[in-house]
This record gives C-alpha cells, structure tokens and sequence, in this order.
C-alpha cells in the first residue's frame, strides 16, 4: 500500500498541473481567439485532469487489490505502470487539443465511467457480503459436520475442542423473541396506522405521527440498555418472581417486549402507506351504501390493503430476526430451548457477537462457526425482505 | 320493538357500540406507543442525569520534593520515574491533614480514609507536576474526585444501609464525608470530565469519561460523510438519470432495497472479513468503522437522493437542454443544486442512523479498552488508523460492568448521543422546512 501512495501524489499533482497547461493550450491553438474553439478551454482543461487521473486512479484501486490476493507489497513495477498510465493520459489529451476536438464529450465520458463505477459499488457490497461469509463458512464446515449444525439441539462451544454448535436452540430463541415482538408491535402499530389515517384530525396526526416516529429514530443501543435497567427488573420482580415463573431479569419477554416498541413505527408507518393507497371511492362506496367506518374499515379497507400490510409484517419480521443489540442486553445468553418466556434464552445475533469479540482465532470451528450464523441469517432476512417487497411492489401496483 | 326513526333499535345500537370500541382500540394502541416512548426517555434520563455531576474534594497538597523529585534537579524524564503510587502518599497526608484541621473525628484509619479519594487523583497530581515542574515545594490547591461510592452518596445511591454491607466503603467514611461536605472540601459540581476524560479501569468508574468515544465517533462520522456523500449522489445520479432500462440496472435497484434490509450486524462480519483479515487494516481503528458504516448508510442516502432527484420537475432539465447544455451539465449546473436540501436532509438522516449503530463495531474489535486519545494521522497508523471506541459502544462496553456506578455513566453516555442525534435531526428539520420546494 505504502509505495502505491508516492505514485498516486505524483499523478495527482500531475493532473493539477495539467488543468491549467491544458486551459493555456486551448487558447494558443485557437491563437488567443476564444470564438474559434468548439469547446471552452475549461472543457479541455476538466478532460485532461480526469485522463490523468481516473486510470491512473483505477490502476491504484487494482493493483491494492491485486497485491493483497497475491500477498507481495507492490514493487517499483506497479508503481511505474501507474506513473506511466498517468503520463500518457496527461501526453494524450494534450497532444488531442485542437480547435475542433469536443473535449465536452471527452470529459462526461470520464465522468460517467465514475457514476457508473459509483453504482456498481451496492453489487460489490453484496458480493463482498456474500462471498466473507460463504468463504468462511465452507472452512467451517470442513471442520464441523453440516448436519450437526443444523440438526443438533445444543449449544455448547468449548475453546478447547469438542464443542457441540447446534444451530437450533439458537434459532428458537431468535424466532420466539421475534414471535413476542411481533405479538407486540402488529396491533398496536396497526391500529395506529388505521386510528391516524381514518379517524385521527389534521392536528392530532401532525402531532402523534412525528411522535411515533421518534421510536424509529432510537438507537437500538438505548432500547438494549432500557431493556437492561428497566423492563428487564420490572419483568422480573412483579411478574417472573411472583408467579414462579423464574429470576432472571434477562429474558425472551424483556426482549420482546422491548423489540416490539422498536417496530410499532415500522409497523404503523409502512400500513400507513398502504391504507392510505386504498382508493378514496371503496370507503365512499361502502359508506353511501350505510355501514360504520368501522364497519368499512374491517370489511372494504383492510382486505384491500391485506397483501400490503402482510409484506409489512414481513419486513418487520425480518427487522426482529436480524435486531442484536437489544438481545444481546436483554435475552441473555444461555442456549435453550423452552418454553417459558421469562426465561433467558439466546439468538443467532448473540452468538455471532459473543463468538467474534474478545481472543479469535480465525482457524477453529468455534470463531468461524459464526461465519454460518451469519450466513443463515443473511439467507433468512434477504428471503424475507424479497418476497415482502414483492408482494408490496405487486400490491402498489394494483391501485396505480 | 319500536319503528322510530329517533329510538334506535337494538341493531343499530350494537353496530355503534362496535363503532365506539373500534375507534377506542385505535385510539389506545396510540396511546400506548407515546406512553412507550414517554417511559423509554424518562427512565433513561433519570438514570443519566446524575452522571453529569461529580464530587470533588478541594485539597491544599505538598509537592514535597524529595518524594516528587529526588534528584532535585526539576528534569521531566527523572521525575516521570516517579509513577503514581509514589504520590499516592502525599494526597493521603494531605487529606489526613486536612480532616484533622477540621476537627472530623473519626474511628478510620489513614488508609481508609485515603480510599475515599479517587485513585484516579494521584495521576491529577502527576501530570500536572510533570507538566509544570516549578510547582515542586509548593502547596498547591488541588479539585480532586472523590471515590464512586462517595460520588454514589451524595447522588443517593448509596445509604448508610448498603454501605454497611459493601466492601468497598463504610458508614464512617459517608459520615466523614458528610462532614467534609458540611465544611465546604467535598462538592458535587457539574462534571466536564464526563465528556472529555478517556474510558477509565473497573475499579475507578468515577474516572471514566466519553472523550475517547467522542472522538472516534466524529473521525467516523467523517470517514463516512466523504465516502457515502460522493458515492451516494453519483449512484443515485446514474440511476435516475442516465442508466438504460435493463436487466443489469433493474438488479443493481433491487439489491441496493435488499441492502438497505440487510441486519447491521452482517455489515459487521463483512467489516472483519474483508476490511481486517482481507485488506489488513488496523482493527478497532475509526477508518474501518466509517468504511462499514459507509456500506451500511449507502442506501439510504441512495434512495432519498433519488427521491430528490426525482421531485425536480422535467421542465428544468428540458429547458437546459434547450439552450444547449449537454445531458451532464443539465444534471451538474440544474437538477443538483435543486435537489441538494432534499440530498443534504437524507444525508444528516443517515450519519444519524451510522452514529447511533453499535453491533457492526463489536464485530471489528471498537469494544477495547482504550485510554489514549487517537490521533487523526500518524505516519505508522495511517489515516484514522489508531485504536478507538464509538460512543454507542462505550454505552454497551459500561453496560458490561459489574460495579453500578458504570449503569449510571452508560445512561449518561446515552443521553448525551440522544442529544448528538436530536441536533442532527432538528438540521434535517430545518433544512427541509427552510429550502423544500413545490414546484
């Protein structure tokens, strides 16, 4: 990396320089008379700078990669083809100058291989996703039995060896918080969503709608940490304790019930949209013909709007299966697999935490085993989100 | 059964009963949400607020020379050989002194009652001796903090009760404080410290502040306002305005609202695969933090800089076009400048949604205990290189303590991010409400 930077602060300062050789240039091939020249000195000046610079650049980017795949240092011949890439550009559209050339054209070429190039960064993202976690996990499973992972009910990593990292008890943490939470946040963010756009007034909208959305806008880290001191001991003492149920103060339902606050906006603001979608004259029809806002609401609005607030569910759900900061301080960290909500139970997030802090070591099935959590996670939520956005899209669509 | 129209029959009475609750359901269910978010800031805010007061004693100390200073001969490196439990001592004396001339009685020995300052003091003592070496044989005023379960007392969270029965303190010593506060020595003032003071060790949470945590927040911040801003609006500006309608453009739409849905944490196990074990890059440093919180806030800023670019009406770009700018121009000199309030305001939304994220950082090591205060560059770290912590997971890493003290820090760590993301947000607000545009 180090001996890349020399070239690059040569190529940029070369470039800097070229902008104004090239702005000089444009005027003295139009022999000072700038109503001979098809494009303005300054088109020739941006087009030079950015031949200058953007293979150069592009070589950069390359050969880092490049020499971490190959695991060298980059030697003086890499940095001589930058240098060289460099200086033809800077050669070339110096030399191209001429009164006729249309260096506009040139230029926005260059600018738009950059646009491009700035897009194709979201498909590298996903790739790069995939590829760190498909890498690793293959590694994992050549050490570990994939059908003990996914078919094993315990849990008990042991840095020495020997650990048994089943997937399920994991799993059924996840998705019984994720169920509570759900439990939680679809009615209360659906009858939000329906009070707010069929009953509530101007002023009572503009006031709780902000309000609700506030919830989104809460770091998970302060849920995790009211869960932590407050729901979590309140659960504890005035119903876990008293009605025997356990004494732990981290727990299915802490978490849930926390989890669930997190979603009401997401719930309510997503239904929100979807009933306000639902053509003004299906309630009117409904109306005029005697029943109940109620009445339309349940039997006109809402089967209209059902395959919308379905994907919105989904989407929630996928939010509450991937969540980790509010399990991670308020379900605990013991896998188990029961029943009883007020009990400390454990998640796929936790694990991936707890497994990938602290000491690693990034050759034992203990550390890498969090490769395929997060794999499966990532599997699970893009699944979810996919067929969400797709029955949402479809929905839309249908009033269009 | 009556038939008049102004009696209402028994149908018609059930179906507005159900009308009634219908409504009072959705009223409720409101109610609940605000209720919820009223208890998530109230107790929040109850547990913190304490922690922005701290209690200092005010101490007139000795710098007595042949303990600071045994050459004599004021050289800074010979006197740093002299670590803090080598003033450990003369605070004691001091202090000793000090209740003495009061005329406290107590049944506390000098080594008890040196406990009830912070063993944070002495390092005071030290940096200030060494940062000025002509105090040395002087008696110098100093504000010292007190210990946490002193600190504890005067907030209310320790009684005479519970100091009973802990370890660490004694009813004598609350009641050798309460004197000492009696007399004007120990106070609890507001406590810059908090915001500037690095993380400090398990047995010293009085100590421990969000400096550290500050800082590396806003190299983050950084980091990622000049990666996602750039790349955000040249993506979004090939998207709606240049890209072709095919295939290859329809994926890269449908994957970039899959990212924007992809949990946090596995932008934290792609941060460790490929920006630490993959490219090698320092672990816990700010500049992989902001690389994966830039990764992670793309989409958003990709999707509401598209929804701005989308709102400036055609009839700009076909009036540029009209008198003879290219494609590029109308979009560089128009369509930009008319959706950069829309641009700036989904921008400020997604560095409020990067400062507050906490489980990507676990993954790539921002949990470590670090007291130094990173520099933006060194030559051997490289740019944003050296260790650091983020505000959010100072919060968590506190959360993780066993002494109470550090409850009380993380909700104050916590409202003071709250105030960070309220700033951000009102920006947004303002800015939206003071340029938006109908056209």
């Amino acid at each position: 990396m180090q001996s890349l930077t020399t070239p690059l602060l040569f190529v940029i300062a070369l470039a800097v320089i070229g902008y104004f050789v090239a702005k000089s240039r444009a005027m003295q091939v139009a022999g000072g008379d700038i109503r001979l020249l098809v494009s303005l000195p300054r088109q020739h000046a941006l087009s030079t700078t950015l031949a200058t610079l953007v293979p150069a650049c592009g070589a950069v980017l390359l050969f880092a990669l490049y020499s971490r795949i190959a695991g060298t240092t980059p030697g003086w011949f890499l940095s001589l083809v930058i240098l060289g890439l460099g200086v033809t550009g800077f050669a070339l559209s110096l030399i191209g100058i001429k009164i006729e050339s249309r260096a506009r054209t040139y230029s926005e070429r260059w600018i738009m291989a950059l646009l491009i190039f700035s897009s194709t960064i979201a498909i590298m993202t996903t790739v790069g996703i995939v590829f760190s976690m498909l890498f690793e996990t293959f590694n994992f499973f050549g050490q570990y039995d994939w059908r003990d992972f996914f078919f094993s009910t315990t849990w008990s990593p042991n840095f020495r060896g020997n650990s048994d990292l089943g997937i399920i008890p994991l799993l059924w943490g996840t998705l019984y918080v994720s169920f509570i939470a759900l439990l939680f946040a679809v009615p209360i963010g659906l009858f939000a969503a329906i009070y707010l756009s069929e009953y509530a007034s101007p002023r009572m909208r503009s006031v709780a709608k902000p309000a609700i959305e506030i919830l989104a806008g809460i770091p998970t880290i302060v849920y995790g940490l009211f869960a932590l001191i407050t729901v979590g001991p309140l659960l504890r003492d005035y119903f876990a304790e008293p009605m025997g149920f356990g004494q732990s103060a981290s727990s299915v339902m802490t978490a849930g019930l926390v989890m669930g606050i997190m979603l009401i906006p997401f719930v309510s603001s997503l239904s929100d949209d979807i009933i306000n979608a639902v053509p003004q004259a299906m309630r009117d029809g409904s109306l005029g013909l005697g029943a109940t806002p109620s009445e339309t609401i349940r039997q006109v609005v809402i089967p209209a709007a059902l395959p919308g607030i379905v994907g919105a569910i989904l989407l929630a759900a996928s939010r509450a299966i991937g969540e980790t900061m509010i399990v991670v301080l308020g379900a605990g960290a013991a896998a188990r697999l029961s029943l009883n909500p007020f009990e400390a139970m454990t998640t796929v997030t936790v694990k991936i935490v707890s497994q990938l802090t602290g000491d690693t070591d990034f050759a034992s099935p203990e550390t890498l085993v969090a490769f395929a959590l997060g794999l499966t996670l990532f599997v699970i939520t893009l699944g979810l989100n996919v067929f969400a956005l797709y029955i949402v899209r479809k929905y839309r669509e249908q009033y269009e | 059964m009556t038939n008049s129209l102004l009696q209402s029959d028994a149908r018609t009475k059930k179906r507005n009963a159900a009308e009634a609750r219908f409504r009072a359901y959705g009223f409720s269910a409101i109610c609940v949400a605000m209720f919820a978010l009223v208890i998530l800031l109230t107790s929040v805010l109850l547990n913190g607020v304490s922690s922005f007061q701290q209690t200092f004693v005010t101490l007139p100390i000795e710098l007595v020379e042949e303990r600071v200073d045994k050459q004599g001969n004021r050289d800074r490196a010979e006197m740093a050989k002299t670590t803090t439990i080598g003033y450990a001592p003369l605070l004691r004396d001091a202090f000793v002194a000090e209740i003495e001339s009061l005329g406290i009685e107590t049944e506390l020995g000098a080594r008890d009652l040196a406990d009830m300052i912070s063993k944070e003091a002495a390092a005071t003592v030290r940096n200030r001796v060494l940062a000025d070496p002509t105090l040395v044989g002087q008696t110098i005023e100093f504000d010292l903090l007190a210990s946490g379960r002193i600190d504890a007392y005067f907030k209310g969270d320790v009684t005479m009760e519970s100091a009973a029965l802990d370890g660490n303190t004694s009813p004598e010593a609350l009641m050798v404080a309460q004197a000492l506060a009696d007399a004007g020595i120990m106070e609890t003032k507001f406590n810059w410290g908090f915001f500037t003071r690095p993380d400090a060790s398990v047995q010293r949470p009085e100590a421990a502040g969000l400096g550290v945590a500050i800082l590396g927040s806003i190299y983050m911040m950084l980091v990622v306002l000049f990666l996602a801003l750039p790349i955000g609006v040249a993506s979004s500006i090939y998207l709606e305005e240049f890209a072709p309608k095919n295939r290859i453009t329809d994926i890269i739409e449908v994957n970039i609202s899959n990212l924007a849905a992809v949990p946090s944490i596995v932008y934290g196990i792609l941060g460790l695969a490929i920006f630490i074990n993959f490219m090698e890059f320092n672990q816990s440093s700010p500049l992989v933090g902001g690389l994966v919180l830039t990764l992670m806030t793309l989409p958003t800023i990709i999707i509401s800089t598209r929804a701005a670019l989308k709102s400036v009406p055609p009839s700009i770009r076909d009036a540029a076009l009209g008198v003879g700018a290219s494609k590029m121009q109308s979009v560089f000199h128009h369509v930009l400048p008319l959706a950069a309030p829309g641009i700036l305001t989904g921008t400020i939304i997604g560095l409020a949604q990067a400062l507050g994220e906490t489980a990507p950082l676990l993954l790539i090591g921002m949990v470590a205990f670090v007291r130094e205060y990173p520099a933006a560059y060194t030559p051997e770290a490289g740019l944003f290189g050296e260790a650091s912590t983020a505000l959010p997971v100072q919060v968590f890493n506190w959360t993780q303590r066993s002494d109470p003290a550090f409850v009380e820090r993380a909700s104050g760590a916590i409202i003071t991010l709250l105030v960070f993301l309220l700033i951000m947000n009102a920006v947004a607000i303002y800015l939206r409400r003071r340029f938006e545009r109908r056209w």
